[in-house]
């Protein structure tokens, strides 16, 4: 039975669409068998960042609606054979999933795939509440930010409280992925921190994906980062992250961009 | 700018997080039982109204959550009776 991963941050625009990609792509690559699922009906956005907006036919509305079969509506990606993607519908319909069609899609991917990532749409409506549901494992992606690290705070109450395994009276593991970090500016004082962000939370950290020039290229690419440029920064910090999900005891470090004596000069960014 | 405002400029990530502890040690409470000073403010409004007719141009209620302590402030006009007979005359 594969696990199934929700990928959720209550506020827009942190990065769950690129970190699902980037954490999928790198779980793949290690030969594992992994779905990632769009639940943002409406506004999908995971095939374009995996660069498979081209290929879609089917989606999960139309699998839960019965229109389409499961093994239709999935897109293996080019790069990665072993990994798959279930797109989101375009429909302005909003009760376009029902749980029971949920629950029943997840079940059969889980019983396929080593690894089952839910994209969450942001918010705490019931898009995202479905995204989380049927989840054995949580990765909040969080900014140092204090909206950012609010809104996961909310999550993280929704999660230990609204999923399945909530209910029953099991524990969602739960991971947080900090996201666009600037160590530079969180050790002049100017970002929150690591470890205020971690002693806010007080839930367990994945890893630090330091802001980077290479996220927004290869999001242009339509390629995860960590497919396209493996050597970046954040591809390697990403790259880490995945294995940690997959049970890897890796320290984490706090990831520096080096800045050559070049870069300097010229006021560019390495990365 | 002087020294000290370039101090000051630096130091904006310790109040952020001195915020969000504050207003999460709150947040979090009140998921899981409703907010007191909430509830004191509606009962005293409703015992209010059950009086007098309470006109929402002449209200002003303001809350302060804190760590230690929170502060419910209402403050409402309450029309004399005497002056309502003139009211309605003029």
């Amino acid at each position: 039975m594969g696990k199934v991963v929700v990928v959720t941050s209550g506020k827009g625009g942190v990065g769950k669409t690129t970190s699902t990609a980037a954490l999928g792509a790198a779980v793949a690559k290690t030969g594992k068998k992994v779905a990632l699922v769009d639940f943002d009906v409406g506004l999908r956005n995971l095939d374009l960042i995996m660069g498979a907006e081209r290929r879609v036919v089917f989606d999960l509305v139309n699998v839960i609606q019965g229109s389409a079969k499961l093994s239709q509506a999935l897109i293996r990606d080019k790069r990665v054979e072993t990994l798959f993607l279930l797109p989101a519908s375009q429909t302005r319909d909003k009760d376009a999933l029902t749980e029971e069609g949920v629950g029943e899609v997840i079940e059969r991917l889980r019983s396929v795939f080593d690894y089952v990532f839910c994209d969450s749409p942001a918010g705490i409506e019931r898009g995202a509440q479905l995204a989380m549901r049927f989840a054995d494992e949580a990765v909040i992606v969080t900014n140092p930010e204090v909206s950012s690290v609010r809104d996961s705070d909310r999550i993280i109450g929704l999660l230990d409280a609204r999923t399945l395994k909530a209910e029953q009276g099991e524990q969602i593991i739960k991971h947080v992925l900090v996201t666009r970090y600037d160590a530079a500016r969180a050790a002049r004082g100017e970002m929150l921190n690591i470890d205020d962000v971690l002693e806010i939370l007080s839930t367990p950290l994945l890893g630090i994906i330091p802001e980077s020039q290479d996220v927004l290229r290869a999001s242009n690419l339509g390629s995860p980062v960590t497919l396209s440029e493996p050597l970046n920064s954040a591809a390697r910090a990403y790259i880490d992250a995945a294995k940690r999900l997959e049970g890897e005891d890796l320290p984490v470090v706090v990831p520096f961009e080096r800045k050559g004596f070049l870069d300097r000069l010229l006021g560019r960014r390495a990365a | 700018m002087n020294l000290l405002e370039l101090f000051k400029r630096r130091g904006s990530a310790p109040v952020a997080r001195e915020r969000l502890q504050v207003l999460l040690a709150y947040e979090r409470r009140s998921r899981s039982q409703p907010d007191l000073v909430s509830i004191l403010r509606e009962e005293i409004m409703a015992v209010i109204a059950k009086h007098v007719q309470i006109d929402q141009d002449y209200l002003q209620v303001s809350m302060d959550r804190g760590q230690t302590m929170s502060t419910l402030e209402i403050d409402i006009q309450i029309p004399n009776k005497s002056a309502a007979p003139l009211a309605m005359s003029a």
